[in-house]
């Protein structure tokens, strides 16, 4: 059962009809979505995603346009304040937890278990608890309404600190020790040794991790304000009104919204896999 | 060669130190504040220690809702997001590697995708005129067309329960695919060798063998479960008629938010808090996960 016996076997002709028939039931939103795009938002409003949606009758790039030049070009300050927010976003967030990953898991020093424990138990503390505290926090700093302010609570991810911790622990001590002999301080081994053996580490974490703020949504939704300051998640979601939905932009908007992260997928699909694995279950 | 040890001993304080100033500012003092505000009245310029009124008054209509809705929310996704896919995951873990690996990935593009993405194409494959894709479906067995969004409280689970297990399946499969990896391959082998058919090795080896994976999997969908708000505010964003998508976190987001009474809210944040945890240590007792270790 277990393993991968690739000679054929009859089962099979069971198994992948039937497999490939619910993994298209999976993927077929996601189609519906693209052939949507194709469509008018009034014939969206009107009938919703219907059998005609999904055969277009011509590749009408109307709806991309307004993209670009719909509300002034809102969707463009979008999609610039999501590639801001998730590529500094990702950056500190990389570089702080993987020092504190790296710290728990190769030295031996008083408070560590105490440290390791908090870490597992704020791992399990959902942020939407925390929200009414970090918005009154957030207005105090200034924050509201910034690049700042949406990242902020994100800095330290202490899922990245458990994954990096677990990969640290497995770094042979002799790597250390050389470096130590070589007359490197702690600090310098770690940027100049450790770190780079911890690629794979960083790799799977900087996906899972600019996914995630790429995709957030509930925190900027309290902070960002002001139309331009939308992430692509709150702005297209702001289309959304008692008045009537703005199909028109949603719908390419949503697809162009979701572009990157499925092409980062395909060429990354390891990294995305094992970010979500090697951490997730061995203790 | 002093400096060094000094280094050596400072060093670990220096690394670990990001986690402790974040863990102070963005829970420990959250976390403070919602408990001290639970007790309070809050209004700006004249909050007050009003002891545990608000505790008091914590059951009305409102809470039951939100209460039932996360109850049966965690109940549905558990008893879907656990078994679906282990059947695909054991499915996916022989036979042919190329196959198996673009079914994985089928099944794990929607995780990719925004909530407000799948939110978008939800409503409209279930849009409630008769030619939108799903109630068309429906015509096709003879069923009438259904009101999915405004339509009442079982259709709106349907849709919360469908978009969380599209968008979490393969998630999970992948983690009971790396569940089921760590299980030796001998131990099939001498099962089938004592005559074992596919269904007892799968009773008798993969289940009892993928148990960590069951506990982690079903925590973690008691808390996402609990605390679920976005699938809810793709659908309704935050007015559903007759509550039929309020969640405890929607509850807290109204009080809080829209209604500006941050003590209640804190004291649903709070609750919220003791539920979950509660929960997942039943869970936990009820697998057996304390016994290990006495």
């Amino acid at each position: 059962m277990a393993g991968n016996h690739s000679r054929f076997r009859p089962f099979w002709l069971i198994k992948y009809p039937l497999l490939f028939l619910a993994a298209l039931v999976f993927l077929f939103p996601i189609v519906a979505l693209v052939m949507a795009t194709f469509r008018t938002g009034r014939d969206l409003m009107r009938f919703g995603i219907t059998f005609q949606t999904l055969i277009p009758q011509s590749f009408d790039l109307k709806n991309y346009g307004y993209l670009i030049d719909g509300k002034d070009g809102l969707y463009l300050s979008w999609y610039k304040n999501s590639l801001i927010v998730t590529v500094f976003q990702t950056g500190f967030s990389l570089f702080l937890s993987s020092l504190v990953g790296y710290g728990l898991g190769v030295y031996r020093f008083v408070g560590r278990n105490a440290i390791f424990v908090l870490v597992l138990f704020v791992m399990l503390v959902p942020l939407q608890i925390l929200i009414l505290p970090l918005y009154s926090m957030m207005i105090d700093l200034g924050a509201m309404d910034t690049y700042w302010g949406a990242m902020l609570p994100f800095l330290v991810s202490p899922f990245a600190i458990f994954f990096f911790r677990q990969y640290a622990v497995g770094i042979p001590k002799d790597y250390l020790d050389a470096g130590r002999v070589d007359g490197l301080n702690e600090y310098a081994i770690f940027f100049k040794i450790t770190a780079p053996l911890m690629a794979p580490a960083f790799g799977a974490m900087a996906i899972l991790m600019a996914q995630q703020s790429w995709n957030n949504f509930i925190w900027p939704l309290i902070v960002m304000r002001t139309t331009q300051m939308l992430t692509l998640p709150i702005g297209l979601n702001s289309l959304l009104t008692p008045y009537g939905n703005n199909y028109n932009m949603l719908i390419s908007g949503a697809a162009m919204a979701s572009l990157p992260i499925i092409i980062v997928f395909f060429f990354f699909q390891k990294y995305f896999l094992s970010g979500l694995t090697t951490g997730g279950i061995k203790g | 060669m002093k400096s060094l040890t000094n280094t050596m001993r400072v060093a670990p304080y220096v690394f670990v130190a990001p986690f402790l100033v974040a863990f102070l500012c963005f829970y420990l003092y959250p976390i403070g504040t919602t408990v001290l505000m639970s007790f309070q009245n809050v209004v700006p310029g004249q909050t007050s220690f009003i002891g545990l009124t608000n505790y008091a008054r914590i059951v009305d209509a409102d809470f039951l809702d939100a209460l039932r809705v996360g109850f049966i929310y965690t109940f549905l996704t558990i008893a879907i997001l656990v078994p679906l896919p282990i059947v695909f995951a054991v499915l996916l873990n022989s036979g042919a590697k190329r196959l198996n690996a673009v079914h994985r990935a089928m099944f794990f593009l929607p995780s990719l995708v925004s909530v407000v993405v799948a939110g978008t194409v939800f409503r409209l494959m279930f849009a409630s005129t008769d030619k939108a894709i799903i109630n068309s479906l429906l015509k096709l067995v003879g069923i009438n067309p259904v009101d999915w969004i405004m339509g009442g409280a079982p259709q709106a689970m349907f849709l919360m329960v469908m978009l969380a297990t599209w968008r979490w399946l393969g998630v999970n499969l992948i983690y009971f695919l790396s569940g089921l990896q760590s299980i030796p391959e001998e131990l099939y082998e001498a099962a089938e060798m004592d005559g074992a058919n596919p269904v007892q090795r799968f009773m008798r080896i993969t289940l009892p063998l993928l148990k960590p994976t069951i506990i982690f999997v079903t925590t973690i969908s008691i808390f996402g479960g609990f605390a679920m708000f976005e699938e809810s505010y793709m659908f309704w964003q935050g007015l559903s008629p007759n509550n039929v998508g309020l969640t405890m976190v929607g509850l807290l987001f109204k009080r809080g938010f829209q209604q500006g009474d941050l003590g209640m809210a804190s004291t649903y944040g709070l609750v919220l808090m003791l539920i979950v945890f509660t929960l997942s240590i039943l869970q936990l007792k009820l697998f057996g996960f304390f016994k290990k270790e006495d």
